[in-house]
């Protein structure tokens, strides 16, 4: 039986469209409200971590070191045509490490871990939604956010940083490739740059530099996002097979621009906490 | 309004004849239930809406404990959504949803998985998780909620497989993906019964299914009935699977029930509907 809706006016759409939008934030971060109590909180199905540490990790390993190797090898390219005309080629190492540390390395790694595991996610619960296994689950008495999303919330606040450093050290050796062979700069004045722009922000405690820091805070929040978007997504798939291939798209989509957007946030953040 | 009544005629095996049904009912021979005074499950008004989408509307209908309650009903009539209500899966707009006496909607969490620990739903697809094979499947409750050693585990799904007459040294190390229609169906009833649970529901148990082995899934729910006793609710399309098994039949049409009774009752009715439905 279908009721055909109303003929909506724009003010009318919009205001519903506004009601459905304030709906789906609130379940949004109720979302990742019951996820993060659920990791804190017995039971935590560790074996399904261990499967999803490997499939959203270890999975993306290869992604991540070929984004790595390209974006470090572009990076210097590029670098080197504006500094030759001012002979400043032995700051390559600089601009490399301090862009891809900084920001791509964790924007970067974030935004592939999104195309292949956020889509993943997405379509698999959406795949268990449309099929009911997510009611299957409710009926034995499990909570489907303990069981599915629990694990991958956590899997991806494990593995992002950890992909964040490969990025950034493939990057690193990226650009040092184009450096000596193209560029013929050596290996100690191109480390030696990379680790000065290390230390120019400043260290936190005295070790730790504050780039560091920011580039590793980073994936945390990315790594939330992706798991918490794509579960969102899947979870709320309805619709059929269609329906997944909704999820799947919508999850990416509205991933990398929450990527994006947290990305500038947190970097106004951390300049203003740290160094400002 | 006349879409929902195409829809519902539209639903299959729909020319049943009279003799047709008896012999179906003789064929079945759903044993009576013994009776007892409070029914098992009770839907007392139950209205429920998604958006302005008036799915149900004041709904009411007992099950006694032992018997088996076929709701008949079309494509998008409701018939999953009641289940789900009976889940507590979802909540309804107005109405009660008494399970031996206490309101599934109004249930807090821990009081809700206590229902559910006797109750096994068999899904429509059967809903078997795809990643996990036969034998985890069948499993799952167990591993979930009961600590037991895996050898005693091992037994109780043998039993479990036996009792959808499956072998389990043929099936139990296969995914889902590798079963027929027919096979998937029969696993999902495993699944739903190895916490022995007195209350069975199944969601169209033989749609998508040829008329041999819907027979036998058939064969299936009265075998669970007479054998384990359990309380079943079939949610269906399919009149002669309802003629065979049920103990009463609902007749679920435009959000509302327009006829309860036996089968027997079913086929003398005057009602209109369900003499539509009927011929
Ligand atoms: N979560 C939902 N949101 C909106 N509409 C729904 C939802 N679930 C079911 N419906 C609608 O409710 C009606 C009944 O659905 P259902 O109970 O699945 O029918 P069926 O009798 O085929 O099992 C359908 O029209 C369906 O579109
Ligand atoms: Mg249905």
């Amino acid at each position: 039986m279908i009721v055909r809706k109303a003929a909506l006016t724009p003010v009318r759409y919009a205001g519903s469209s506004l009601r459905e939008l304030a709906w789906h934030t609130q379940r949004y971060f109720t979302l990742l409200w019951r996820s993060i109590h659920g990791t804190v909180t017995r039971p935590f199905y560790g074996k399904d971590l261990a499967v999803q540490l490997d499939s959203i990790g270890v999975g993306s390993i290869g992604i991540v070191i070929l984004t790595g190797l390209f974006t470090g090898m572009v990076l210097a390219l590029q670098s080197a045509v504006e500094m030759r005309q001012f002979g400043a080629t032995i700051y390559i190492g600089r601009l490399v490490g301090a862009s891809t540390v900084r920001e791509l390395g964790p924007v970067l790694t974030a935004l592939m871990v999104t195309g292949r595991a956020g889509s993943g996610i997405a379509a698999e619960l959406g795949a268990m939604r449309v099929t009911e296994q997510i009611d299957a689950l409710n009926t034995m008495g499990v909570d489907p956010v303990r069981k599915l999303v629990v694990p991958r919330f956590v899997a991806c606040l494990i593995a992002l940083p950890l992909l964040t450093i490969i990025t950034d050290l493939v990057a690193i050796f990226g650009g040092l490739l184009i450096a000596v062979v193209k560029l013929d700069l050596t290996f100690d004045l191109y480390m030696r740059s990379v680790y000065s722009t290390l230390a120019q922000n400043g260290f936190l405690l005295r070790y730790i530099p504050i780039d560091f820091v920011s580039g590793l805070s980073k994936p945390l929040f990315f790594g939330a996002i992706i798991a918490i978007t794509s579960c969102y997504y899947g979870l709320s798939t309805r619709g059929g097979t269609e329906g997944v291939g909704r999820a799947a798209t919508g999850a990416v989509v509205t991933s990398s621009i929450f990527i994006l957007a947290t990305d500038y946030f947190l970097t106004q953040l951390i300049i203003g906490l740290f160094i400002e | 309004m006349s879409g929902t009544r195409d829809l519902l005629w539209d639903s299959g095996h729909l020319r049943l004849e009279r003799e047709e049904a008896r012999r179906l009912m003789e064929e079945g021979g759903a044993p009576s239930p013994q009776s007892s005074d409070d029914p098992l499950i009770s839907l007392k008004d139950l209205d429920l809406r998604f958006g302005d989408h008036v799915v149900l509307d004041g709904i009411s209908l007992d099950v006694w404990s032992g018997e088996t309650v076929c709701i008949l009903g079309g494509s998008g009539a409701g018939k999953s959504t009641i289940l789900r209500l009976i889940l507590g899966l979802i909540k309804p707009n107005g109405g009660q949803i008494l399970v031996r006496g206490r309101d599934v909607a109004t249930a807090s969490r821990e009081e809700l998985l206590e229902l559910r620990k006797d109750m096994g739903m068999v899904f429509q697809e059967a809903a078997l998780f795809d990643s996990l094979t036969v034998y985890d499947n069948v499993a799952f409750y167990l591993h979930e909620h009961e600590d037991l050693p895996e050898e005693e585990v091992a037994r109780r799904v043998d039993e479990s497989l036996r009792m959808v007459d499956l072998d389990p040294e043929q099936v139990e190390d296969l995914l889902p993906a590798e079963l027929s229609g027919g096979m998937k169906k029969r696993v999902g009833i495993a699944r739903a019964l190895i916490h022995q649970p007195s209350i069975l529901l199944y969601d169209e148990p033989t749609s998508g299914l040829d008329p041999i082995t819907t027979r036998t899934i058939d064969d299936l729910v009265l075998k669970l009935q007479r054998e384990l006793g359990v309380t079943s609710v079939v949610v269906t399309h399919d009149i002669r699977s309802a003629f065979r098994i049920g103990n009463r039949v609902a007749l679920l049409f435009g959000g509302e029930i327009v006829f309860q009774g036996t089968p027997e009752e079913m086929m003398e009715s005057g009602d209109g509907y369900v003499r539509e439905f009927l011929h």
